[in-house]
């Protein structure tokens, strides 16, 4: 990360400029929030593919609350987080109840999930911010109050102005890690995603445990659609969203957590997805072609997967050597013990 | 055939470590043409690790490797087949969806440029079927045969190979009685043939009537050698475990307090039919003996919750129960230690400590938080209880070895003062010493009052162990045998559905 920093510094200066960088926290914040959700999901070892569709679909929804039905827009940002909370809900049901694979699930609910929202505005965009030319918006103090707070700028000094958003993603990520590290719970999570059999056996409700997980990263989800909307201000119902969950789980991924569960914490997946946006700005700054972005990127997850495989082995390695270490002047000291008697 | 030494395979010096243990400290093994061996020992002695040895599953760390008195070197399976060393192993591994011929000559199908020769394919294989007294066509589906035949269609693939040395392990473990006497029918035909046994078991009665000699391993090294005519129980015994019977288990009978558990009628999903009543009191060791494949695993798993019940009641001292999950079972005061450890007892990649405390965090905790102090303790106390040889708590359970992984799924489950505590296979895969000290935490429990309940395919464990023993066939109680009434015998003749008549 260091060094792409540094090369795109030297390349063009303007990446160290003021607006440059409030973009670039801007833009890291939106997508570390969904990254920091699907990483709970990841890390019991299972997936959501409908991360993205749940982003459109709530800043379809809460659009659609405050400028259609002009309902009290802080009623309807609350009724959103309610609905992506059940589409968690839902998922985890199907998953522990139903034993549905969460591939299949969160597939399906990328599908409906995008089409309701396509459904509902009549596939027009809206949003709900008043824009130029935009006629009997109603609760407009409210709603440019919520503006600002989603989406607003705090200024730091006299040239830099920090996004809002990463306020939000700092509170969240804060959270997030003690519940992780600091809690029951977040230990079950990490029991549950490295041996769920093990983790059933030793009395835990990991059905339960499960549904936490696919709430929580629904929910996250929900934030982020609504942080989305505030920062777009026109929502696109057949576009807000779509692919974000791949970005997710990309961050996640290179933020050091497994598919196949146990591992991975907060901090490293809000670094990764820093990385990602700053490699696409990097693309965009230094002039490389933008077709080339994702398979950049591609790139960048691979090496950076491989070289966290090859740290794992060496330790280890390291680490069976202690055992051996141990197991063997174990036996020595035994061997003298019975040379004692 | 070298210098008239007669000797088919020999090894020596033969070493080999996993992590955190070291499974064979130089072992040696000699093997005539025409020879039956039985090599014997208790679970963890090494036998299994030098049987993949010498079948080429795994490579040895060090050691001499002789067949016909030339020194070999292998590297797989295949190699192991070429100089005719052959693997029967305890899971079989016959694709049950193809016809008999095809399985023995899986991989290896008569025929030329891509295209089975079908006559010369079965012709063959009906001929070595017959060798292994099958007269069945050789079209007959794998899967369609009982175990016992399918054993000896491994056998017949085996020879079909041109193995001169067969290496059977726990071949008899889920045979029935009149099975396991046609097994040993077509042992001694080949043996006769000129081919040579390598046979493993944990039946001593079995040992002695097939072995022309025994050799005995204990903790992964030579314990002895037995030559035909010293083959018997107590020889047998006192080399697997290198003292008395009586000092290695070290039994107090505590008169037995109220009943812990009482099952009446309780039906597992794997023998719907079965209803299986059973008690166990507080204070009492109670054994589970029988077959593998008896119903025994899934029966602990329906008293934990893991599998529910399908009728009958359940009763923890005096109170109704019936769990739905392994959680309810431990809000119960139920704890078991599973068979298969790594799988369903430890979370591996955790630590020592993440494992210990993994049950008590819900009760320890503050408002949700965990409570650090508190879960270090557990694992403090666990490591100095249990005699938990690891460098540290924060080691990662997945490098200790068997025995000490077992005494932490043990130690995690003491931290709970559990009111049953059921144990499957508590030995398996663990060396002589961790045995003898989960023996001795066994004892101790149960003389404070603690019910245990354990399932053992050992003889010599649960003859050791038990004050009392239920004995199951093919999912229901054959039979319930109290301490003077115990022997090999016995638990034998109930095992293979027979009852006592004798």
């Amino acid at each position: 990360m260091v060094t792409v920093f540094v090369i795109t510094a030297i390349a063009d200066p303007n990446f160290l400029s003021a607006y440059n960088m409030q973009n670039t926290v801007k833009w890291s914040s939106l997508y570390g929030v969904m990254s920091i959700g699907v990483a709970f999901v990841i890390i019991t070892g299972g997936i959501d593919l409908s991360i993205g569709s749940v982003v459109g679909l709530v800043a379809v929804v809460l659009s659609f609350f405050t400028k259609i039905q002009g309902l009290d827009p802080i009623v309807a940002i609350g009724l959103t987080l309610l609905m992506s909370v059940l589409i968690g809900l839902i998922h985890g049901l199907l998953i522990t109840k139903a034993k549905l694979q969460p591939f299949v699930v969160t597939l399906c609910g990328l599908l409906i999930y995008r089409s309701l929202s396509r459904w509902l505005t009549d596939n027009q965009s809206l949003g709900p911010v008043p824009l130029e030319g935009d006629l009997g918006f109603e609760n407009l103090e409210q709603i440019l109050m919520l503006d600002y707070i989603f989406s607003g700028q705090i200024p730091i000094g006299d040239f830099f102005k920090l996004p809002t958003p990463a306020l939000f993603l700092l509170v969240l990520a804060l959270v997030g890690s003690i519940f992780l590290r600091k809690t029951v719970w977040g230990r079950y999570l990490y029991a549950l995603g490295n041996n769920e059999d093990g983790a059933r056996y030793s009395g835990i409700d990991t059905d339960r445990m499960k549904i936490v997980a696919y709430v929580l990263c629904s929910f996250f989800a929900g934030i982020a659609g609504i942080l989305f909307a505030f920062e777009l201000g026109s929502v696109q119902p057949a576009q807000t969203g779509e692919f974000y969950e791949l970005f997710a789980i990309a961050a996640a991924v290179l933020g050091g957590c497994s598919l196949r569960g146990g591992e991975g914490s907060i901090l490293g997946v809000i670094i990764a997805a820093a990385v990602i946006r700053i490699i696409f700005n990097s693309i965009n700054m230094v002039g490389i072609s933008t077709h080339l972005e994702f398979g950049i990127l591609g790139v960048v997850i691979l090496l950076g997967v491989i070289g966290d495989e090859m740290l794992k082995k060496k330790m280890a390695e390291r680490q069976v050597a202690a055992s051996e270490k141990l197991a063997a002047e174990l036996s020595e000291k035994s061997k003298n013990n019975e040379n004692l008697e | 055939m070298s210098s008239g030494s007669g000797l088919l395979l020999e090894v020596k010096d033969l070493k080999k470590s996993f992590p955190g243990v070291l499974a064979l400290k130089g072992v040696s093994l000699t093997l005539g043409k025409g020879e039956v061996i039985s090599l014997i020992g208790e679970n963890g002695a090494g036998k299994s690790t030098l049987m993949k040895i010498l079948a080429g599953v795994q490579p040895a760390d060090s050691g001499d490797y002789h067949i016909d008195g030339q020194k070999v070197d292998f590297k797989n399976v295949r190699e192991a087949m070429d100089l005719g060393i052959a693997l029967i192993h305890q899971e079989l591994n016959l694709a049950s969806n193809l016809d008999l011929a095809s399985n023995i000559f899986l991989g290896r199908e008569p025929g030329s440029k891509g295209f089975i020769n079908e006559q010369k394919l079965h012709t063959e294989a009906t001929r070595h079927l017959k060798r292994v007294g099958l007269n069945l066509p050789s079209e007959t589906l794998a899967g369609s045969l009982p175990i016992g035949k399918q054993q000896l269609v491994e056998i017949a693939k085996a020879l079909s190979c041109n193995a001169r040395v067969l290496i059977m392990d726990e071949p008899t473990s889920s045979l029935s009685q009149k099975e396991t006497e046609t097994l040993f029918e077509v042992v001694k035909g080949l043996r006769d043939e000129g081919i040579s046994v390598i046979y493993i078991s944990h039946r001593l009665g079995e040992v002695k009537e097939l072995s022309d000699r025994v050799t005995v391993f204990r903790d992964g090294e030579n314990a002895g050698e037995l030559a035909k005519d010293e083959i018997n129980h107590d020889n047998m015994v006192r080399l697997m475990v290198g003292r008395e019977l009586s000092e290695f288990y070290d039994r107090e009978i505590h008169k037995p307090g109220d009943c812990v558990l009482k099952a009446v009628n309780v039906v597992s999903p794997t023998y719907p039919e079965v209803p299986v009543s059973i008690e166990v009191r507080a204070g009492e060791i109670v054994g589970i003996a029988g077959l593998v494949g008896a119903g025994r695993t899934e029966l602990l798993q329906t008293f934990f919750g893991v599998t529910p019940s399908l009728g009958g009641e359940l009763e923890v001292q005096g109170v109704s129960f019936s769990p739905r999950s392994p959680a309810d079972a431990v809000h119960a005061g139920l704890a078991l230690a599973p068979e298969d450890r790594k799988q369903h007892g430890l979370v591996l990649p955790m630590t020592v400590r993440e494992n210990a405390s993994l049950p008590s965090l819900e009760r320890d905790q503050k408002m949700g938080f965990l409570d650090h102090s508190k879960e270090r303790e557990i694992a403090d106390v666990a490591v100095k209880q249990m005699k938990i040889k690891t460098p540290s708590i924060e080691q990662p359970a997945r490098f200790l070895s068997g025995g000490n992984q077992q005494k932490i799924v043990l130690g995690k489950w003491l931290a709970m003062n559990p009111k049953l505590l059921m144990l499957d296979e508590p030995t398996r895969g663990i060396d002589i010493g961790a045995k003898r000290e989960i023996y001795k935490l066994m004892e101790k429990l149960a003389g404070k009052g603690i019910a245990i309940l354990f399932v053992s395919s050992e003889m010599e464990e649960v003859l050791g162990m038990a004050d009392r023993v239920y004995v199951m066939h093919e999912g229901g109680i054959s039979g319930e045998l109290q301490k003077n009434q115990m022997s090999e015998e016995s638990i034998m003749q109930l095992a293979t559905g027979g009852s006592l008549t004798a």
